[in-house]
């Protein structure tokens, strides 16, 4: 099964594969949420819900639904 | 004389851009709306070198020209529109050096529309802690542009940027890319159909729904029509837009900028471990609303207090200073107790909104959204709807305001109907006065029992809020695309000037807003109660005297009685009386009838319309307070403040939709009546239920 952001663990780090642009909005692409940068899961909230990422230097918040539409390789 | 050079300021959120907007007008700046929109329009006059001056538009937050709410369509619209009479000379792009990467791609797209662009790189005091280093010359050469390095905290670069916008004719206006590499046929056919016409604004016509000036319109809208791709085909090359963008952003950096991580701190990752954790982050989330309640319940007494007996004394000053009349009267029983009912909330209201200005310029306020997200989302609302309910604390027409940046609709509904529940700023002062007559000034472990009261309606209101959300969630169908993006800034020390000219301009807008309506409400009541029909009102000296000829009356006990017999059967005693029996059941008498009728208008009306009530044929000095205190209930004897009425009262000013502003801006923001009309009925008659329920229990 392809690993999501929305399997990373506290402190793990992953290199994004794929974006689905379905449903992705823009608005993440544009902070930086692109195949080739690397994510790293922050903090998270109570059921992993929202997620607190480190995507390519930005930190940004998403909810669970939106992680997993990202794909990734877990490094 | 010179003609002004327009500059627009641009840039993504967080950047400290409108810092940079405050180091270049200083105070001279003003605050309006866009036309027809209510998003918030910054401007600014700068003096710059030589007597130029230069016009500035602080243009609202936004990562990219794609533009996904309003606010962002207001940078879109200005910057496609070569006839506003604001299009800029030169656009400043303000961005953070700690985020170069994602703030150049807002950059790459302003070039693309050919305007004369300055790159301001902020925050270049923390270079050296963020281990970073900038090759200037060799990025000013790749994106074709000059750039300041700027600090407004340490307060350097801003001279070198005016000297930039002061020679804004040197330059260059050529993109600093090719994005069109993406679809090479697709733009070339573009181009080939609109010779005349910037290409990448061609782009964003065909990508954007947004309002475009009404002289490029027709041409614009036959671009509209060359859709020759799906949507989704669009929003693919869009994304590929995107990547490209990247790219060479990326290669640009790669040369200019070194990050050394071995001297790099970052001291976000450790506040926020704690911060956004699942138990410390809540923990402390209500640490600091608490310290917030009790500050400003203690720190604003002390001015509160000495302006009320300020005006209480001036009123009566005024009274003997000047010759006896009607305008002296006018003077003193309604415009002075007026005015003192407007600037008695000045010091909590500069106090509420020094502390969401910290909150917000600190960082934290994003920590708050992260937080509470996922408990929102089971009333159906958003994390971000928190920032519009804690700001709703202070205002709720700048809250619902703020609902903005929800990006999905029915969240977003949701939040403007509910957000009148939370406790706004004009609530307080009729808290205030409440509480202070009904609650006992008494201290439990060193926290005040009047404090914790006022912490309680406060958490009461947000009560209302969430169950309220709760109900319309299951019952509002819609459906909209959800998805939920938020940045969590670094955080930084609040500049005291930020803080310090926000706090300024909120306690400015109110005053000048709500005040004229409260003053004006003051002088039409002062009338109703000066006048009267009928001979009850006009022989009111001759009936007393008959009424009391058995009794021997002081002269003062002789116009006091005159004076209630003149109230009681003026215009607005009539009205006051004709209401009585609606309320009574409530705890109120005919004089708390006019205070809530007339603060239907504007809830802070109602101190002021009981001072004026009260001051009215009043000849002792006494504050708002004590005359309140000594009123006594017509129909069981005692004080008419009770613990009873008193929490009665607390109650329905708790839930009662009482603020025409709020629902003009509904109305706007909803672009409908049905919702405003709804809230309007729905929340006035709950309060009056519930206020029915709580006295009849208690008394």
């Amino acid at each position: 099964m392809q690993a999501t952001v929305a399997h990373l663990k506290k402190g793990q780090r992953g290199i994004i594969t794929d974006v689905s642009s379905i449903y992705i909005p823009l608005k993440l692409l544009e902070m930086g949420c692109l195949p080739g940068n690397f994510v790293e899961l922050v903090q998270v909230a109570y059921f992993s819900d929202p997620m607190y990422l480190n995507i390519n230097g930005t930190h940004l918040a998403i909810r669970k639904e939106t992680a997993l539409h990202i794909l990734i390789d877990i490094l | 004389m010179s003609k002004q050079i327009n500059v627009a300021l641009i840039g993504n959120p967080n950047t400290g851009k409108t810092s940079v907007f405050n180091a270049l007008t200083g105070l001279n700046q003003k605050v309006g709306n866009y036309p027809g929109i209510t998003v918030e329009k910054k401007e600014g006059i700068c003096r710059l070198p030589r007597g130029v001056k230069a016009h500035i538009i602080d243009l609202p937050g936004t990562y990219s020209l794609n533009a996904s709410s309003l606010d962002e369509n207001v940078v879109i619209e200005l910057l496609l529109n070569k006839n506003d009479k604001d299009f800029p000379d030169v656009a400043v792009v303000v961005s953070d050096v700690e985020n170069l990467k994602r703030n150049l791609l807002l950059f790459t797209q302003i070039k693309d529309l050919e305007i004369p662009c300055i790159l301001a790189i902020n925050m270049a005091d923390r270079m050296r802690y963020k281990g970073i280093t900038l090759d200037i010359p060799h990025l000013e050469e790749q994106l074709n542009t000059k750039i300041a390095l700027v600090s407004t905290r340490k307060n350097y670069g801003i001279d070198e940027l005016k000297d930039l916008i002061t020679n804004y004719k040197e330059l260059s206006t050529a993109p600093c890319m090719n994005a069109s590499a993406i679809d090479q046929d697709y733009f070339d056919s573009l181009q080939r159909a609109f010779p005349n016409q910037s290409l990448y604004k061609l782009w964003l016509v065909i990508t954007q729904d947004v309002n475009f000036g009404k002289t490029d319109r027709n041409e614009i809208e036959a671009v509209a029509d060359f859709k020759t791709k799906s949507k989704a085909d669009l929003k693919r090359l869009q994304q590929k837009e995107t990547i490209k963008r990247y790219q060479f952003i990326n290669d640009t950096l790669k040369q200019g900028q070194t990050i050394d991580l071995t001297t790099a701190k970052d001291l976000r990752i450790k506040l926020d471990l704690i911060l956004t954790h699942k138990v410390w982050g809540y923990v402390i989330f209500f640490l600091i609303l608490l310290l917030i309640f009790q500050a400003i319940y203690d720190w604003s007494s002390i001015p509160m207090d000495f302006i009320d007996s300020t005006f209480a004394s001036l009123s009566e000053w005024t009274k003997n200073a000047l010759p006896e009349g009607t305008f002296t009267n006018l003077l003193s029983e309604g415009i002075i107790p007026g005015l003192g009912g407007i600037v008695i909330f000045i010091p909590q209201i500069a106090f509420l909104f020094l502390f969401i200005s910290v909150l917000e310029e600190s960082g934290y306020m994003s920590r708050v959204v992260f937080l509470m997200d996922r408990g929102m989302r089971r009333f159906g609302l958003s994390g971000k709807s928190v920032v519009p309910l804690i700001s709703g604390t202070a205002c709720a027409i700048p809250a619902i305001m703020a609902t903005r940046n929800i990006e999905n609709w029915k969240e977003r509904l949701i939040t403007i109907l509910v957000t009148p529940f939370t406790t706004c700023s004009a609530r307080l002062p009729v808290y205030l006065i409440i509480i202070s007559l009904v609650i006992p000034d008494k201290r439990f472990f060193g926290l005040g029992y009047q404090a914790m009261t006022l912490m309680l309606l406060y958490l009461i209101g947000f009560g209302a809020a969430l169950g309220s959300a709760m109900i319309l969630n299951k019952i509002l169908k819609i459906k909209s695309k959800t998805f939920f993006v938020v940045e969590m800034p670094n955080y930084k020390l609040p500049l005291l000037k930020n803080v310090v000219l926000t706090v300024i301009e909120k306690t400015k807008a109110f005053v000048f807003g709500a005040g004229k309506i409260i003053l004006a409400i003051s002088i039409i009541l002062w009338f109703l109660a000066s006048y009267g029909p009928g001979d009850e009102f006009n022989n009111a000296e001759d009936i007393v005297t008959t009424e009391f000829t058995d009794q021997k009356l002081s002269i003062e006990e002789f116009h006091e009685h005159v004076a209630s017999q003149k109230l009681e059967h003026s215009f607005l005693g009539i009205t006051g009386r004709a209401i009585e029996p609606a309320i009574r059941p409530l705890g109120y008498d005919w004089k708390i009838g006019i205070a809530l009728v007339s603060s239907f208008a504007a809830r802070e009306v109602f101190v002021g319309t009981l001072a004026t009530i009260y001051s009215v044929g009043s000849d002792d000095e006494e504050t708002i307070k004590n005359r309140m205190a000594g009123e006594v209930n017509p129909i069981l004897g005692g004080p008419l403040f009770t613990f009873a009425s008193g929490i009665s009262l607390l109650l329905f000013y708790a839930f009662a939709m009482q603020c025409m502003s709020t629902l003009a801006i509904v109305q706007r923001e909803t672009n409908s009546w049905k919702w405003p009309i709804l809230q309007l009925v729905i929340m006035s008659a709950f309060a009056y239920i519930i206020a029915l329920i709580a006295f009849q229990v208690l008394k």
